[in-house]
């Protein structure tokens, strides 16, 4: 526990020091970088890219996560039970088609920009919302559920009081998948000119400069981690709040 | 009150409840028996219309049960499942305070009422009020969703095995609390178990249903000097009818002048536990007192005379 909270400082640390002062790192990526080229990327800020490349993420999980659960929530009513095939079915496809695919079909009627790149985030991020939300909505405790029933709560009661807090460590876990995915998609994304990290990433590529794409890469990947890690911890805290072991072993 | 009539409930075109019809009276506890798939929680949830009945009626004090919108129904009688069903997500005092809530009772009388039943069920309210369902052991799980069952005052209480899951000793308490609790609160009760022990307890009246219909409805006495069929006969178990007999009777009823030797027995205590007493002292007669005052004796003779049945 205490390790862990020392590595989680020790890397938050890294990634603001590699965001907000990049210099400082000069000499890790100059071996990297090709003869007498540039080192540190500085055609945009790193923290204008980080926040509009996390922005795009938000925004397109807050989307995906609103769809994926309200869809859950229909296709798990008894009235809803008819569409659940059809609406997994067409989650599965938006998860097959490649993301590149995506923005190139998208950019036609969206243009260039972060438009293609926020339906791309959003399509992706449906399936496994959708899955975790089923999943919890329809693998409640019978009898807890038989309760709510026979204590008198509406069917909306039932929902919002018993349902989804129930569910919501499962739908959480489906969050933070599809949050993951988007962190890495999203550098796709600039290939038609979103704001992401992936640009440090493609100039790098462009330009043969392996410093550029160590740079984003390290960027993009430390922001997964400690996204992934804070989401883990809300996710066990839920957890052990709705009864279930306490981990105290790993103390 | 209540009344069902006729009611019946058929899946798949075959009835899992046939027909029943019977009166529960107010303030009594009406324990329903039955093996395994004999019809006992369905008839139960007809009640509250978790399961709506093919044919019939329930009234409630009167009022046909149809006749109400289900969650203003189900909010007026209490209903404690096996497996407790308690909310995880919720403290043992909002588990408790689900109904009231509901009904929108002033804070003030939900935080009291919570504090009252804690008290009732021997739990210190200091300790267990903010404590989570996980945090419980399952006797203490089990009574405090009895507790929520119980915390509307309702008009009626229906309880599907809720000591299911107990062990004997505190199966024992939970009954007993269940007992003075009933009679302190004068609700009504109806139980289902598939103990008969447990049904002679607890019982005013004990209905036993057979293959979906009732076969019997009666006191316990009735249950066990006169069962109406083979079956019920089988339910209070042959070989142990005349002590089941004998354990439904106090010893202040067969309470005669005289002195004997040895320690007393309270006049409450069952006649059941008097024979008990005389086969493991070796004695004949045992003195019995009243409020430590002397009652009399009761003998072995008398005992004898009262487990003999009537044929
Ligand atoms: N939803 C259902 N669909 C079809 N059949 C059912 C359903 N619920 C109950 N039954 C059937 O109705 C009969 C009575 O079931 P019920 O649950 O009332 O029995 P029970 O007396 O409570 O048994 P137990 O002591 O095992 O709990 C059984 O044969 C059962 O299979
Ligand atoms: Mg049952």
């Amino acid at each position: 526990m205490k390790r862990g909270t020392l590595l989680r400082v020790a890397l938050g640390t890294v990634l603001l020091a590699l965001v907000l002062r990049p210099a400082w790192f000069a000499w890790v990526f100059a071996p990297f970088a090709p003869e007498g080229g540039p080192i540190i990327y500085e055609r945009a800020s790193l923290l204008s890219l980080s926040l509009s490349h996390l922005g795009l993420v938000a925004l397109a999980s807050t989307a995906a996560t609103l769809v994926a659960v309200t869809l859950a929530i229909l296709v798990t009513r008894p009235a809803g039970a008819a569409f659940l095939p059809l609406s997994r079915t067409i989650t599965n496809m938006g998860q097959t088609f490649p993301p590149v695919a995506v923005l190139a079909l998208a950019v036609p009627s969206l243009g260039f920009g972060s438009g293609p790149t926020l339906v791309a985030l959003f399509l992706y991020g449906l399936l496994p919302i959708f899955e975790n939300a089923i999943t919890g909505l329809s693998t409640l405790p019978p009898a807890t559920m038989e309760a709510a029933r026979g204590i008198g709560l509406s069917r909306r009661q039932r929902l919002v009081r018993v349902e989804l807090p129930l569910a919501l460590p499962v739908i959480l876990t489906g969050i933070r998948l599809s949050v993951v995915i988007a962190l890495g998609t999203a550098t796709i994304g600039s290939t038609v000119a979103a704001r992401t990290l992936g640009e440090v990433i493609i100039a790098g590529l462009l330009t043969n400069n392996t410093a550029y794409v160590l740079q984003g890469g390290l960027i993009v990947g430390l922001f997964a981690v400690l996204i992934y890690d804070a989401m883990v911890q809300v996710e066990a805290f839920l957890f052990r709040r709705l009864g279930g072991q306490p981990s105290e072993t790993s103390e | 009150m209540i009344e069902i009539e006729q009611i019946t409930k058929l899946y798949d075109g075959l009835p899992a409840v046939d027909s029943v019809s019977m009166t529960v009276d107010t303030a009594t506890i009406t324990v329903i028996v039955g093996t395994s798939g004999s019809g006992k929680t369905t008839l139960l949830r007809m009640i509250n219309r978790l399961v709506e009945p093919s044919s019939g009626e329930v009234r409630i004090n009167g009022t046909p049960t149809g006749t109400l919108a289900k969650h203003v129904l189900r909010r007026r009688i209490g209903y404690a499942i096996q497996g407790h069903g308690l909310f995880p997500h919720y403290t043992v005092a909002r588990n408790i305070a689900a109904v009231p809530e509901l009904l929108g009772w002033p804070k003030e009388k939900i935080n009291a009422r919570v504090d009252e039943l804690l008290d009732l069920f021997s739990m210190e309210p200091e300790q267990f009020r903010d404590r989570y369902p996980a945090e419980l052991s399952g006797g203490q799980q089990q009574r405090v969703g009895v507790a929520r069952a119980l915390a509307s005052r309702p008009d009626l209480l229906l309880m599907d095995e809720p000591f299911g899951a107990l062990d004997p000793i505190i199966r024992a308490r939970a009954q007993e609390d269940l007992r003075r609790i009933q009679q302190a609160l004068g609700s009504t009760i109806m139980l289902v178990t598939h103990d008969m022990e447990e049904a002679m307890h607890l019982g005013d009246r004990v209905a036993v249903m057979d293959e979906g219909r009732l076969v019997q409805h009666g006191t316990p006495a009735e249950i066990v000097l006169r069962p109406a069929t083979d079956f019920v006969a089988e339910m209070v178990g042959g070989v142990e009818r005349p002590l089941r007999l004998l354990s439904l009777i106090p010893v202040s009823e067969i309470v005669e002048e005289g002195s004997a030797e040895g320690d007393a027995l309270a006049a409450d205590t069952s006649l059941r536990d008097a024979l008990s007493t005389c086969l493991w002292s070796g004695r004949d007669a045992v003195p019995v007192v009243q409020d430590g005052v002397p009652m009399g004796r009761v003998t072995l003779d008398a005992i004898r005379a009262q487990a003999k049945g009537q044929r």
